[in-house]
């Protein structure tokens, strides 16, 4: 039964109830409202013993920033993650769903979950779509077979690589890697190098810039550093622009009382709170 | 192909040979500030030259002197920017050896409002803000619209962080939506701070504008040359 | 510029008859639509990327010799480099024709240039402004120079380095690359510009080599045989052809 008030849960999966609509208003001139794109700049590399991911943190909306410091290294499994570009809730949303079904994954087999197994279902997501989920991704982990990096477009192909970019800063990045990428590398040189590559397309690439994020992989081991580097400090203001009381203008007044009929304390032991451990 | 699975879907390629449609403007960004006080102008725009998602120059000037005390801050379609200017700096000179003195500042921004509306139906697609000292040694600003607009004003922000500043500036410098507030005159420190200001505030959200700001400040003394650094991402 | 009112046009050989250098529509013909002109036609063979640096004592140029015709590599012997006088070097991607075309005017320049025997010879910045007029004016009759130009010299005893774009869009930088240049070799010179300002020639050689392998790797138009242009108080030297230097070891790592 549904009614206005209560209506059915909607099936699983997407929406496309409105696209005739769209496409007809677009079809008649009506502009499209813009999805928050993250102009970005993401790579990853395998060092000697492991994968390192990096990532800008600006997010921008046309020609203006919304975030400047949004994280774009994003969990998959305690061995995986995946660097987002393109549309910021396609990559959020996407790479959440994947970690969930990763997860699923790991306790029905009981064993970590290959990092294939993850670029597998990754692609077969988005080729279902075929391009209309905007996130072009770079996944990166360690698993039982070793380290592995793969970048995975838009439309679905993927390419698995020992070092890789993506966004609008990719080119930029990849110069940095294509002259000093070796074999081998340390974590400390590929830490470096890394950071060299995200830096080239925070000062290069207007889409992308802020901090860098770094993510280090390692068998068995994460060092997800948050902000590894401040790559901009905001400039030091000049004057004060507090206001001082006042300076608001009071259109109207209103007291409003509020009567107080009775006070009582109730307090909550908290042994006897819902027990969500078994 | 994804038009077989929905025809109403526009597709990614066509099969259509692609055209290369020409645009004779491009966006090359940056912003211009000024503002005018009792007996100072200040003016201020990011060196930073853009198009696209690339920057192609940390250092480009875009403010021009146009006499000792006229000074035109461009933002916009670069090459349209040297064209205007470069036409500008031969009128000055003509001016000047035809009647043997220095064009006025209030003279020039009627000079520029003509120059503009000439090329009513192929605009120069330029922001334009003109500061100077006007007969009477004020500091005045006029800004204009790329096809010849002119308003006087005491302050003003234009180029591609002009409507990110400008309320900023009407509240600051305007003293709008504010009550209780006495002094109406703007300082010299004052202005330069709030000229810094916005503009770090600019770089923070604006692609466009970074990497350093030039001020000048034209006094009844002369011009003053000023420079800042704004964040470079 | 280049109307038959220039004064480097030949004449016509009679009145509304053809003349030389131009298309002439028979009277009646199907084919020429004169009152259609055909503006802004696509680019035909094409150049990649420009790479230039200034140094210490001057300024460094380099660009591949492949003329691309769409995405086939066609021309494998293009150079776009060439030396204007002693004082001046100039680099050019984009459309081939429109070079030579181009290059053929500024050919012309420097022979009037040389008639006059004033001992004076073009500068880059005269050259820089010369071009980026040229550009303009055919950007404002919708029918553009496809090309970028970089030109590079010694101002006064000074490195000078420029570039300007189809649209006359013109700037100077101590560092200027063109074409998918400015995505990938801007930030490797720029960063190397950062860390040591004022490079020496063999510094300036080592990174605009980098720069060219790079580009090689990725840039799909791009061609492992180049052109090297230095010019330096000495004169102007153009190397080449030379080649990149290349690294394919990684091929056997991907599976």
């Amino acid at each position: 039964m549904s009614s206005v008030l209560c209506p059915d849960i909607s099936n699983s999966g997407f929406s496309f109830d409105n696209c005739a609509r769209n496409a007809a208003l677009e079809g008649k001139g009506f502009p499209v409202p813009k999805a928050t794109k993250t102009g970005t700049t993401i790579a990853g590399i395998i060092y000697e013993d492991g994968v390192i991911l990096g990532a800008d943190t600006r997010a921008t909306e046309d020609t203006t920033v919304s975030d400047k410091n949004c994280s774009k290294i994003h969990y998959l499994a305690s061995n995986m993650y995946c660097c987002g570009a393109g549309t910021a809730a396609d990559t959020e949303m996407t790479t959440n769903m994947i970690a969930s079904q990763l997860e699923l994954h790991r306790l029905f087999t009981n064993r970590t979950v290959p990092v294939c197994t993850a670029n597998q279902l990754l692609k077969q997501y988005l080729f279902r779509y075929q391009g209309y989920i905007g996130a072009a991704l770079v996944l990166g982990g360690v698993d039982n077979t070793g380290p592995h990096l793969f970048s995975i477009y838009p439309h679905g192909s993927t390419d698995k690589l020992p070092y890789t970019t993506m966004g609008s800063g990719s080119l930029a990045a990849m110069a940095v890697f294509e002259s000093r990428w070796k074999p081998g590398l340390t974590e400390e040189e590929g830490k470096k190098l890394v950071r060299d590559a995200i830096a080239a397309g925070i000062f290069n690439d207007l889409g992308s810039g802020s901090n860098v994020d770094l993510c280090v992989i390692r068998k068995g081991t994460v060092e997800y550093l948050r902000t590894y580097e401040e790559a901009n400090k905001k400039g030091k203001r000049q004057s004060s622009y507090r206001y001082p009381p006042g300076t608001t203008a009071i259109l109207s007044t209103k007291t409003a009382n509020i009567e107080v009929h009775d006070v009582s304390v109730q307090r909550i032991d908290t042994d006897l709170l819902m027990d969500t451990t078994s | 192909m994804a038009s077989v699975a929905n025809p109403s879907f526009p597709d990614y390629s066509t099969q259509a040979p692609t055209q290369h449609m020409f645009s004779p403007y491009a966006d090359n960004g940056g912003s211009v500030v000024a503002i005018a006080g009792d007996d100072f102008v200040i003016i201020g725009a990011d060196t930073r030259l853009s198009a696209g998602f690339s920057i192609y120059t940390r250092e480009q000037n875009k403010l021009f002197r146009l006499s000792d005390n006229t000074v035109l801050g461009c933002a916009g379609c670069w090459c349209d920017t040297l064209t205007l200017t470069r036409i500008l700096k031969a009128r000055m000179q003509m001016y000047e050896q035809e009647h043997n003195k220095t064009m006025s500042t209030t003279a020039a921004a009627q000079m520029l409002s003509t120059m503009l509306y000439y090329k009513r139906f192929f605009p120069y697609y330029i922001s334009n803000i003109l500061v100077g000292l006007d007969n009477e040694g004020k500091g005045c600003v006029y800004s204009y619209d790329p096809i010849g607009h002119c308003e006087r004003a005491s302050y003003r922000a234009g180029g591609s962080a002009g409507a990110l500043l400008q309320p900023l500036l009407d509240n600051q410098i305007g003293l709008k939506n504010m009550q209780n507030v006495t002094n109406k005159t703007v300082t010299l420190d004052r202005a330069l701070a709030v000229v810094k200001d916005v503009f770090i505030s600019a770089a923070e959200r604006d692609i466009y504008t970074g990497d350093k700001i030039m001020i000048i400040i034209i006094t009844k003394n002369g011009i003053k040359e000023d420079s800042f650094d704004l964040r470079k991402d | 510029m280049f109307s038959t009112y220039d004064t480097f046009s030949a004449p016509s050989f009679w009145q509304n008859g053809p003349s030389p250098g131009v298309i002439y529509n028979f009277p009646g013909s199907q084919t020429g639509n004169s009152h259609l002109f055909q503006h802004s036609q696509a680019p035909v063979t094409t150049a990649t990327s420009i790479v230039a640096i200034t140094f210490n004592k001057g300024v460094l140029i380099a660009g591949d010799m492949l003329g691309s015709y769409g995405s086939l590599a066609r021309f494998r012997n293009c150079p776009r480099i060439m030396k204007v006088n002693d004082n001046v070097i100039l680099g050019a991607g984009g459309d081939y024709a429109d070079f030579q075309y181009v290059k053929d005017f500024i050919d012309q320049k420097v022979i009037d240039e040389q008639c006059l025997d004033d001992g004076f010879i073009m500068k880059p910045k005269s050259l820089y402004c010369w071009l980026t007029r040229i550009m303009y004016n055919r950007r404002s009759k919708f029918d553009p120079f496809w090309n970028n130009f970089v030109v590079g010299g010694l101002q006064d005893g000074e490195p000078f380095l420029g570039t300007i774009d189809k649209l006359g869009t013109s700037y100077e930088d101590k560092t200027i690359c063109t074409g998918y240049g400015a995505y990938m070799a801007t930030p490797l010179l720029r960063d190397a510009m950062d860390k040591n300002p004022n490079p020496t020639e063999q510094e300036a050689r080592d990174l605009v080599n980098r720069c060219m392998e790079v580009l090689y790797y990725r840039d799909a138009r791009s061609f492992p045989k180049y052109q090297l242009a230095v010019i330096t108080a000495d004169g102007v030297s153009i190397e080449g052809p030379l080649e990149v230097k290349q690294n394919w070891n990684l091929a056997h790592m991907i599976h």
